[in-house]
């Protein structure tokens, strides 16, 4: 932080002065004539809110996306589907069980299953081509599209969210005043406040597994340089079928999530790929906290876009996307 | 997906084709949206086409209709693409497409390079397709969306006593003709249309939508469709939202209201109008009913058809009863075909329905309110029943072309 203060000192000064407006805006009482300028705090407010916690959702999906891509080379394509398949399987466990949180854990462990299937049944037979595993994924892609088509139909489906998290929440932020003097607080949806810090406790989780554990250290030296790790005695295979089903099993739970707060369909599959590619590009590809700045920032994009230039919210993510590859292309947070 | 589709099609028309030396057959292209946001309209739209069917039967003399599904997306490219295949691989004579407004506007422009055909408008509803340089061999059998918000903005205005209501809608011609003919009534009764958002269609997250919605308003009239509609209403549910609710032609209908979950119970007691009302007594629309519920098991179907279902019907009705008049007589451009689709007056299940020079429906129009049926299914209640409903709504046309077409802010909010 220090260094990157001492040698960019102007960036480091903008960033401050963003972040410091940000933050009144979030927490002051807005004056009449900023009201008048930009429309109402509230507005403001959730939709700052919806772009953070629909970051908490891409960044389910990218992370898993990210550290195949990190560990193996491997741009999996295919991930998307995964995203689907997970929210089928979490959308058919909450309707035969009534429960929520199993769906997450049957959803986990199905995609989980589906990677391990991938890997080792796929990926390891062209290992170290790199182009013919895309080319690959996105035929498995396609097949996988027409697959749960076929089972599930065109229809949509909305994974029941359960009662206990149905409505909003009064949340310590002031809004506006009342003419009496009486502040009015946000009101926010509770589930995707859930859904948020469920998302925030699985990045820290992973980061923590990645930075202090000893297979945190293993896939560290894997991404950096996996053959001198092979030829250290670690079984790297099963490293890599451990990698893979856990990145699987992330975008299953994404699915699932995805399934709640919005609604699981054909075409979603890649609708969430595009929204990875974008949020891996930006953040930078194979890094963790750059999945995590990447998601916020495209999420963010897409909620503010799409309330105050409503017309053109869709090209707001790519010209962030086309500006982070004009001057960092490697991605924001990228190591090399 | 649409490659699985579109190769199944092709090895049933290949089957079909070499059955087809036996008997002459008439070929006859059907559209519908079976992928994307409105995939569950394009599906029943499907099943009100196979009742009229089963209803009316296949035969026209001694020829037999021949029918080939293509699918779209509810985008106009996609239309017609669709449309084009028909034409140019299965060689169709006939065309019963399209579904959405956007799609209705394309395909009858592209029905003017392929004048010696004749299109069926299915479904698509939106008022420029007949109003604005129609084409010659197109015909619309149902009305348009203005046409099916008649009655409404009345309704709203004396007996609910809303004087100032907001609009959400999606962002294409079927939505702005809905809200067209909705301000121009409600306005014309001096209630204030305060805020129109428009929505792209597919929008998945609604919450900065909801967040935006003005508090300081009667109601809110929403112009949403298909899987668009249940993503509002489920994120409205988590929002807490409690305004009163007014509501479109495809909103407050079949594929919304049999949807799963509980996030439709906020539409109970909503206002809207379209052109039926599931609990119509007429005699004919419960016949209807009785047709398409025992065509399909109760677990393929809505509880009541859905508007796309009886659009469907209407327009499958209207291609049947013109050929048997003609007895199959497709020859000289299709000329005496078309003579018989023009005259045709439709005892269709919502209303007797009849065609203007522009070939636009002119028929009845129903404002309704949404009723739990005591078992939690959801239907439209009549409150009012408007019979003979034009396409200028009842303006003298002179004065109703000076509005202008409808879009994201015509018609102004003011008395015409």
């Amino acid at each position: 932080m220090s260094r990157f203060i001492e040698r960019h000192p102007a960036w480091a000064l903008i960033t401050i002065i963003a972040i410091a407006v940000l933050l009144w805006l979030i927490f002051s009482v807005w004056p009449p004539g900023l009201e008048e300028a930009i429309g109402r705090k509230r507005v403001f407010l959730n939709a700052v809110f919806n772009g953070i916690t629909l970051g908490g959702l891409y960044f389910l999906v990218a992370s898993g996306f990210t550290l195949i891509f990190g560990l193996m080379r491997n741009v999996n394509l295919a991930h998307g589907s995964l995203y689907l398949f997970g929210g089928y399987v979490g959308y058919a466990v909450s309707t035969s069980t009534g429960s929520w949180t199993l769906s997450f854990i049957v959803a986990f462990i199905l995609t989980a299953l589906v990677g391990v299937l991938l890997q080792v049944i796929v990926f390891r037979r062209m290992e170290g081509q790199d182009l013919r595993q895309t080319m690959v994924t996105i035929g498995l892609s396609i097949v996988f599209a027409d697959l749960m088509l076929w089972a599930c139909g065109g229809d949509f489906y909305q994974i029941q969210t359960p009662s206990w998290l149905i409505g909003p929440v009064d949340l310590p932020l002031i809004t506006a005043v009342k003419s009496s003097g009486e502040p009015v607080y946000l009101r926010y949806p509770m589930v995707r406040l859930v859904i948020f810090a469920a998302s925030v406790v699985i990045g820290v989780a992973m980061w923590l597994a990645l930075n202090r554990t000893r297979i945190g250290m293993i896939i560290r030296a894997g991404v950096d340089d996996r053959d001198i790790l092979a030829a250290t005695g670690v079984r790297i295979q099963l490293v890599f079928v451990l990698v893979f089903a856990f990145g699987a099993g992330l975008a299953g739970i994404a699915g699932v999530v995805g399934g709640t707060f919005q609604s699981l369909s054909p075409g979603e599959d890649i609708r969430f790929l595009l929204a990875s590619l974008v949020v891996v590009i930006v953040g930078g590809m194979g890094s963790i906290p750059g999945a995590a700045l990447g998601a916020l920032i495209i999420g963010l994009a897409e909620q503010l876009g799409s309330v105050y230039i409503p017309t053109y919210a869709i090209v707001v993510t790519f010209l962030i996307m086309v500006l982070v590859l004009a001057i960092r292309p490697q991605g924001l947070l990228a190591r090399r | 997906m649409s490659k699985c589709s579109i190769g199944l099609l092709a090895l049933s028309s290949l089957f079909l084709s070499g059955a087809a030396i036996a008997q002459e057959k008439i070929k006859v292209g059907v559209t519908a949206t079976l992928e994307g946001t409105y995939t569950v309209l394009g599906e029943d739209g499907m099943r009100g086409h196979q009742t009229a069917l089963n209803v009316l039967g296949k035969k026209i003399g001694d020829k037999e209709l021949e029918f080939i599904v293509a699918s779209t997306d509810a985008t106009p490219d996609s239309a017609v693409r669709a449309v084009r295949k028909l034409i140019e691989q299965d060689k169709v004579q006939i065309l019963l497409s399209p579904l959405s407004g956007d799609e209705g506007i394309a395909v009858k422009n592209f029905a003017k390079t392929h004048p010696e055909l004749t299109f069926i408008n299915a479904a698509s509803g939106a008022q420029e397709t007949t109003y604005v340089d129609p084409a010659p061999n197109f015909f619309r059998y149902n009305m348009d969306g203005a046409q099916w918000q008649v009655g409404l903005g009345k309704y709203a205005y004396d007996e609910k006593k809303y004087r100032k209501i907001a609009t959400v809608g999606e962002d294409y011609s079927f939505i702005y003709t809905q809200v067209f003919g909705l301000v121009l009534e409600f306005c014309g009764a001096g209630g204030q249309v305060t805020n129109r958002q428009w929505v792209p269609l597919g929008t998945k997250d609604f919450a900065s939508v909801i967040a935006a919605l003005p508090d300081d308003v009667d109601a809110i009239y929403l112009g949403l469709g298909g899987a668009d509609a249940v993503n509002f209403l489920n994120q409205y549910q988590q929002a807490g939202g409690k305004a009163h609710l007014m509501g479109g032609s495809i909103m407050i209908d079949q594929t919304i209201l049999s949807s799963k979950g509980n996030a439709k119970n906020a539409l109970v007691g909503t206002i809207a109008a379209s052109g039926q009302a599931d609990t119509w007594e007429d005699p004919g629309w419960q016949k209807f009913v009785k047709a398409y519920q025992d065509a399909f098991p109760p677990n393929k179907r809505f509880p009541s058809p859905s508007l796309l279902a009886t659009n469907y019907y209407g327009s499958t009705m209207a291609l049947i009863l013109a050929l048997r008049q003609v007895n199959g007589d497709l020859s000289n451009n299709q000329a005496k075909f078309r003579e018989a689709l023009a005259k045709i007056e439709l005892d269709a299940p919502n209303g007797k329905i009849k065609l203007d020079s522009n070939r636009q429906a002119i028929g009845t129009n129903f404002v309704t309110e949404v009723v739990d049926d005591g078992k939690g299914a959801l239907f439209s209640k009549v409150v009012k029943v408007i019979p003979n409903v034009n396409q200028t709504l009842g303006y003298d046309p002179a004065v109703f072309s000076k509005i202008g077409l409808p879009s994201r802010t015509v018609p102004e909010c003011k008395k015409y």
